[in-house]
């Protein structure tokens, strides 16, 4: 091997899912990656430098890939960095491929495979977590794999550090890596059967003792994966990641929701009446506050969700539920998917890039915003607080709780029914292969953990100083402005009304009014509809706004308020029941979210699918509340 | 080859536990994914277990395991499975 060399390089890994590839990468970066993504797909590219080296190293954490012959937009990435297709990044100096000790005769054909495909690349072979194959009574001669490959083969244990040093030390010179070691480079078959016959005759020549199955692993999964238990199981998990969600939550969006109120309050004693105060305190503390009270929940959600993933459950779970999920033309991944959806769509939809089949993650996109994600809470809380009564129904549940539960179900059976429907319509063909591994139970490493989770609250929090405060601003402008002529000595209250009438929003309201009083609606629901096509929980700052309820957080005032409201001609409420369910049911379904539609339009690139999901979803939304609300109207 | 043909049978007919070698035209029967994670004439396959009502399958060949629907497997066909092996 040759001198550290000048100037800076770049290493690219290679390897499939669940080898070990990113806790290699935290091991030589020191876990400090810069994240961003590769231009034109969303594919996180993951690139950080190499600690304690004499020159600036930088590795690059390809996406992992079973095959360079690619499948997933992930792989295609692989793929098109290594043969210098993707624009602005160039071809890396050196590869190395990451290959698990535990399953290295499969590993060996993606060596083989990336040694053919290019000839001209300096790599090398990372073999890890040997710790594993010892401890279940494996040998492999790795000199005699170098000798056969040509390549450096570099045993390592990457969470106790071991074997990283010569891996580091090898990178000083990346680009002199060998490809021939004993002379000549090795022919590499490229054609698969050709690959196989390659890998068996080297595999024959280099294990020395074969290793004993994973006992651990296969004692759990005689339970978790047992036709009746392993079902039990997964309806217990389920149901405790629900609970937890809910009552976990509860003292932590207490104590967020004082602390805003606080702070509005602060605000308010601290600037003179006017413009501006009302600004900050309705428009933006309050418009914020009533997303940032959700983050307890977004935290809990993850945390259980990353935890259940890295333990290695969330594939138990998709192995459990596969076969069901079959039945509507989705696999035991969009499972996976459609759970993180309970949080939010967003991240839950970026977790579609998972599913190989693309008409399986187009149908599984197209399907995930009716999952009752974390912004609808708010809506849910305040209308069912309102206007359900607070009557037990045995069993320790009390009505209000079975309306929340019913509005869950109806999410997740309509998400699961359109699916079928769409993979029998729109989006038909053949199926692809399905396939998917079980990976062998580990304690997850609780650092990664904790950055996973943090990753996701971040992103949260930005939607929330983002759209969610622009939003507020906007809603809070068009319900202010223009004012209304008073003439003088008009009892504030009555002022009050008249601006609220002349403004913009109202006027957008009113005209709207048409199209929504079939299901019930004035233009005071009217304005919030429009606002919350921003995203769903502006409905309820919205609502607080015109009901001139100073915080909306007290959901007790602007539930008053709601209850309270009459029709001045007619004299009767304008939220009953029948509008209280017709609203719920349109929020079940209408797709209510500017990231969401963001998201989808990169996921499915270009407004084509998001603006197809977007109609049917509003069509849904407005028949469904029809239906519910003349239903209703007449039994209730 | 004939001989190996009359005899064979289908992968998903083999019981839980049991292990069958894919027959020579294997190729022929099977996706380029399947191909690439291996099944090719003359890998052993093992059945490992199958899920509720059959779906999925868990399979061991060439030391790893992998999950796959019967639907996928339908085409693969087997030598006989070795009933007295280790």
């Amino acid at each position: 091997m040759g001198e550290a060399q000048a100037g800076s390089c770049t290493v690219a890994l290679v390897g499939a899912p669940n080898t070990g590839k990113t806790t290699l990468f935290n091991a030589l970066t020191g876990s400090r990656a810069k994240v961003g993504n590769y231009p034109g797909v969303t594919v996180e590219r993951r690139e950080g430098r190499v600690r304690n080296s004499e020159r600036e190293i930088r590795l690059l954490d390809l996406p992992g890939t079973y095959s360079l012959n690619p499948e997933t937009p992930d792989e295609e990435v692989v793929e098109d960095v290594l043969s210098g297709r993707m624009a602005g990044e160039p071809v890396p100096d050196a590869v190395l491929v990451v290959v698990d000790a535990t399953t290295l005769e499969r590993g060996l054909a993606l060596v083989l495979q990336t040694l053919a495909a290019h000839p001209d690349l300096p790599i090398a072979v990372v073999v890890t977590m040997i710790d594993e194959l010892r401890a279940r009574g494996g040998r492999v001669d790795f000199d005699r794999l170098a000798t056969r490959l040509g390549v450096s083969v570099f045993p390592i244990v990457g969470h106790r550090g071991v074997g990283l040093e010569e891996v580091r030390r090898a990178l000083e010179s990346a680009e002199t890596l060998p490809r021939n070691i004993n002379g000549d480079a090795v022919e590499a078959a490229d054609h698969p059967i050709a690959r196989f016959a390659q890998v068996d005759e080297i595999w024959g020549d280099i294990q020395r003792a074969s290793l004993r199955p994973d006992e651990r692993t296969d004692r759990i999964d005689r339970v978790l994966l047992h036709p009746f238990f392993g079902a039990v199981t997964f309806a217990a998990v389920m149901i405790f990641v629900f609970q937890s969600i809910f009552t976990w939550a509860a003292p932590a969006m207490d104590a967020i929701d004082g602390s805003f109120a606080q702070l509005a309050g602060f605000v308010g004693d601290a600037l003179p009446p006017g413009v501006l105060r009302d600004l900050l305190t309705d428009g933006v503390i309050a418009g914020v506050g009533s997303v940032v009270i959700f983050l307890p929940q977004i935290v809990i959600l993850f945390t259980l969700i990353h935890f259940l993933e890295d333990v290695g459950y969330m594939a138990r779970a998709a192995f459990v539920v596969d076969r069901i999920m079959g039945w509507f033309g989705l696999q035991g991944r969009s499972f996976i998917v459609l759970l993180s959806c309970y949080a939010c769509a967003v991240p839950g939809i970026m977790a579609a890039r998972t599913i190989p089949n693309p008409r399986d993650r187009l149908a599984t996109i197209l399907v995930a915003p009716f999952m009752t994600c974390s912004a609808r809470l708010p809506v849910y809380t305040l209308l069912i607080a309102a206007f359900v009564p607070s009557t037990a129904v045995g069993f320790g549940l009390g009505l209000q709780g079975l309306v929340m539960l019913g509005l869950y179900l109806l999410g997740a059976v309509t998400a699961i029914g359109s699916a079928a429907l769409l993979k029998a319509t729109v989006i038909r063909g053949r199926p692809s292969t399905f396939y998917m591994e079980l990976p062998p139970y580990r304690f997850p490493s609780l650092r990664m953990l904790a950055s996973q989770v943090w990753r996701s609250a971040k992103a949260f929090l930005k939607r929330a100083g983002t759209i969610v405060f622009i939003a507020s601003l906007i809603v809070w402008g068009m319900l202010n402005f223009p004012k209304a002529d008073v003439p003088p000595g008009t009892p504030p209250a009555v002022e009050t009304q008249l601006h609220l009438e002349a403004s913009l929003g109202a006027q957008i309201g009113k005209a709207i009014e048409p199209a929504i009083a079939p299901l019930g609606f004035d233009w005071k629901v009217g304005v919030g509809l429009v606002a919350s096509l921003a995203a769903r929980e502006i409905i309820v700052a919205t609502l607080a706004q015109i009901y001139a309820v100073g915080d909306e957080e007290d959901f007790d005032g602007l539930r008053n308020a709601l209850e309270a409201d009459v029709d001045p001609t007619t004299g009767e409420r304008v939220f009953s029941l029948p509008v209280a369910l017709s609203l719920l049911v349109f929020f079940v379904f209408a797709l209510q979210c500017t990231s969401t539609i963001a998201v989808m339009v990169r996921e499915t690139g270009g407004w084509g699918w998001p603006a197809f999901a977007f109609g049917y979803m509003l069509t849904l939304a407005w028949v469904g509340a029809l239906i519910t609300y003349r239903v209703s109207s007449v039994l209730l | 080859m004939n001989q190996a043909t009359t005899k064979s049978l289908p992968l998903t007919a083999l019981a839980v536990g049991e292990t069958g070698v894919l027959e020579d035209d294997t190729a022929k029967a099977v996706s380029d994914r399947l191909c690439e994670l291996g099944f090719v004439a003359g890998t052993h396959v093992k059945i490992v277990r199958r899920g509720l009502l059959g779906d999925p399958v868990e399979v061991e060949l060439r030391g790893y395991r992998i999950c796959l629907r019967q639907d996928d497997l339908s085409g693969l066909r087997v030598a006989p499975p070795e009933r007295n092996s280790s």
